[in-house]
């Protein structure tokens, strides 16, 4: 394992294509044995590792136009692995991955303090302010290669690290060392109707991936595509989900700009 | 905390917040130990009883 | 009833009288540990925190009790390290109040966490990285210190300084307490700052995050720096408090002076560099971001412009100016609107610190999301209150810990009475027979 070459798994999500229809957050969710509460209003304590945005460009009719966003964790790297959260974790219970790029979350080590939450910009990070109750028999269709987590712990998207090492089972015992692109996908990008999410490793020149957002390792992943963006690029948290949108306002929308930055000004 | 949490790593940031963790809890016990056993010795001696 | 235990020299109030009047806080004090049984037994959904609020009204609480504590680190520093002998007449009340505030402060923290039973994992786990862990480091052994300095005024009621090991106890306790408040120092400059660092060093949020330092955000220096200033502006809000509430005068007028002058150039200082620190921010730090400061203070039902003046002008700016000011010192209503507003100050720069920091939409199709407390976090809030209100009585009551009480307040129905009383003059000299423990 050691001769192989590290990976940098990464997103590009396609918002020209995303129709907003949620199956990505319904996949991740029964995926990850993600819990739920009887009544789901209340969305500020609810848990959504995969969460679609609806954003508007907030003109009147009929110049008015929406654009659906999701959203998973953004797995940053900040400045090598410097990722906001990771960085701040007091009891190590959350890390970056040198070998995947993933930032993992170990469940039974999080004592709940909520710092992380505290220091991630885009949200992606859940507490569990209830024990999860599941619906009678539904037990029974948990996945298993997932475990559930208890109330106090914070959890999120993990790129469904455990499909990760399935493959690498797989790969190991076929006597192989690299997975193929296919091999490993989330389940949100397996899911998606339209297409709309490509999942694969940035590092690697043969992935969609890294052919569609062209990242620039000179300038900490930046993407060369024109067409492409990622959230809250300026604060330095450097992720890697990429998001795709050929409308200017729709790029803009990720990002906060001063009035005199740009067309359009500020928002 | 300790050097066999499998965690731990020897470079400076640890050398630095664990020494002056270890160095302020050594000071502070050493501290106490001196003040109990010199009144451990005090008493044996027959003084103080609580008339100054 | 309970005489034989009263400090030498005193009068104390009967004990019923006593027991009675505590009634309401000891009332408080159960409906702060229902809510807390509540939190533990039921999870922290009894709160009403959410997912965009991980901190809240308690972590606020936390930075707040650990800044106002800061009284007994700077107190403890200028009279065992600086040598301001004078602070010898304060000290035991600011020690008490420190103490009083550190365990409140770990109090909170294992309610806040959400597996209170794995809290030990931040020190076995440390992430030496983390802010967080460094807070938890030096606050666990700064209470440490501060039970050590609090233990030689426990032992030193009349009747346990009677046994003559713990009267030997106090007397080396006191020889080593130099070396005590040195530590105690050096792990409060540490942590006091790492609780700004909590904030500083979200680079993810712009309201917080500042540059630094080295591995240092600039909160990190202004957190030490205010806490100093502002702690000691605590120990005199409540010194004087305890004045009104016993009816007597405790601490002499020069030593209440001379802590509120260090106080005052301490908080000058700081909301110099706080001022520089916003500026900056403003100006450099945040629009780096493509954010304006206006952001950060707009299109919201709290956060106005307003809490930055509470802050800045009228919780720093002017008690600032009132301490710095013999005038201001002397006069008994200033000093208390300046050490009271000095209070106010701090609280809402830790609010801002906190609460601001996650209530600030950082996403750009986010909005601002609002939060207040529910009454378990109100509850349990005040439980410290209550727990330190008790403290103080007990300890008020039992211990000598106003070395000057007596001389200031002398018995003149004893006919042994003790020398003229010299309640109103600056004279030193009379402190050494008055306070034989802390000689």
């Amino acid at each position: 394992m050691k001769h192989e070459q590290a990976k940098k798994y990464g997103m590009v999500i396609d918002l020209d294509k995303c129709t907003g229809c949620g199956a990505c957050m319904v996949a991740c969710m029964a995926e990850n044995n993600v819990p739920f509460k009887e009544d789901e209003t209340n969305k500020l304590d609810s848990i959504t590792w995969m969460r679609v945005y609806q954003l508007t460009n907030g003109k009147p009719f009929p110049d008015t136009d929406i654009c659906y966003l999701p959203r998973p964790c953004m797995h940053c790297e900040g400045d090598h692995g410097h990722s906001p959260c990771v960085s701040v974790c007091p009891a190590t219970a959350t890390d970056y991955s040198m070998d995947t790029g993933i930032v993992s979350q170990i469940y039974t080590r999080c004592f709940g303090c909520r710092y992380c939450m505290a220091a991630c910009p885009y949200h992606a990070r859940y507490f569990n302010w209830w024990d999860p109750v599941w619906p009678n028999g539904m037990e029974k269709y948990l996945n298993p290669n997932v475990s559930p987590r208890m109330r106090g712990v914070v959890e999120k998207c993990s790129f469904c690290y455990h499909r990760y090492q399935l493959a690498k089972d797989r790969a190991f015992m076929e006597g192989r060392r690299e997975l193929e692109e296919e091999e490993y996908q989330t389940a949100c990008t397996q899911a998606c109707p339209a297409g709309a999410i490509v999942f694969g490793d940035l590092n690697n020149k043969t992935h969609r991936v890294h052919q569609i957002v062209q990242p620039d390792p000179a300038h900490a992943g930046r993407p060369k595509n024109p067409k492409a963006f990622r959230l809250l690029e300026r604060l330095g948290t450097n992720p890697k989900v990429y998001y795709l949108s050929s409308r200017e306002w729709v790029r803009r929308s990720g990002d906060h700009y001063l009035p005199h930055e740009g067309p359009g000004g500020g928002h | 905390m300790f050097p066999f949490n499998f965690e731990w790593i020897w470079d400076m940031s640890h050398l630095v917040f664990m020494g002056g963790l270890w160095f302020a809890l050594t000071i502070l016990g050493l501290g106490m130990a001196y003040c109990i056993i010199k009144a451990v010795i005090d008493t044996a001696q027959g003084k103080g009883g609580g008339h100054h | 009833m309970d005489d034989a235990l009263f400090p030498k020299g005193v009068k104390r109030c009967p004990l019923p009288e006593f027991l009675m009047k505590l009634g309401p806080v000891v009332a408080l004090l159960i409906w702060g540990v229902v809510a807390m049984l509540m939190c533990w037994i039921k999870g922290l959904n009894q709160t009403n925190m959410n997912d965009a609020y991980g901190f809240a009204a308690w972590i606020w609480a936390d930075l707040t009790v650990i800044a106002l504590g800061g009284g007994a680190f700077f107190t403890g520093f200028l009279r065992y390290l600086i040598g301001k002998e004078k602070l010898k007449n304060i000290i035991n009340f600011a020690v008490l109040i420190g103490f009083i505030c550190y365990s409140s402060a770990l109090l909170i923290l294992a309610i806040d966490i959400g597996q209170p039973l794995r809290g030990w994992f931040i020190f076995w786990h440390a992430n030496v990285h983390s802010m967080l862990t460094e807070v938890a480091f030096c606050l666990t052994c700064y209470f440490g210190v501060l039970t050590i300095e609090y233990l030689p005024l426990v032992l030193e009621n009349r009747q346990i300084d009677r046994v003559p090991f713990f009267h030997n106890l106090t007397h080396h306790m006191h020889e080593v307490m130099p070396l005590f408040a040195a530590t105690g120092a050096f792990l409060s400059f540490f942590h006091q700052g790492s609780l700004g660092g909590v904030a500083g060093v979200l680079f993810g949020r712009p309201f917080a995050f500042r540059e630094g330092l080295f591995i240092w955000p600039w909160t990190f220096f202004l957190f030490t720096w205010s806490a100093a200033a502002y702690g000691p502006c605590f120990t005199i809000m409540l010194a004087k408090i305890t004045e009104k509430v016993t009816g007597k005068r405790l601490i002499k007028d020069d030593v209440y002076d001379l802590l509120a002058k260090i106080a005052g150039w301490m908080m000058a200082t700081y909301i110099v560099a706080k001022i520089i620190d916003t500026w900056y921010w403003a100006t450099v730090t945040a629009p780096a971001r493509g954010m304006t400061f206006m952001q950060f203070y707009s299109n919201n039902p709290l956060y106005g412009i307003w809490i930055l003046i509470l802050e800045i002008v009228i919780g720093g700016v002017i008690p600032a100016a009132i301490l710095l000011t013999r005038k201001g010192r002397n006069t008994p209503f200033a000093l208390m609107t300046a050490v009271v507003l000095g209070v106010i100050g701090v609280c809402v720069n830790r609010w801002v610190m906190v609460l601001q920091t996650l209530a600030v939409p950082v996403l750009p199709f986010e909005g601002w999301p609002m939060y207040y407390p529910s009454w378990q976090e109100v509850a349990t809030t005040l439980l410290p209150v209550a727990y330190g209100i008790i403290l103080v009585a007990f300890s008020y009551r039992y211990l000598p810990v106003f070395p000057q009480e007596a001389e200031l307040n002398p018995i003149v129905s004893e006919p042994a009475a003790p020398p003229a009383p010299a309640p109103d003059t600056d004279a030193e000299p009379a402190d050494a027979e008055l306070s034989p423990a802390q000689a």
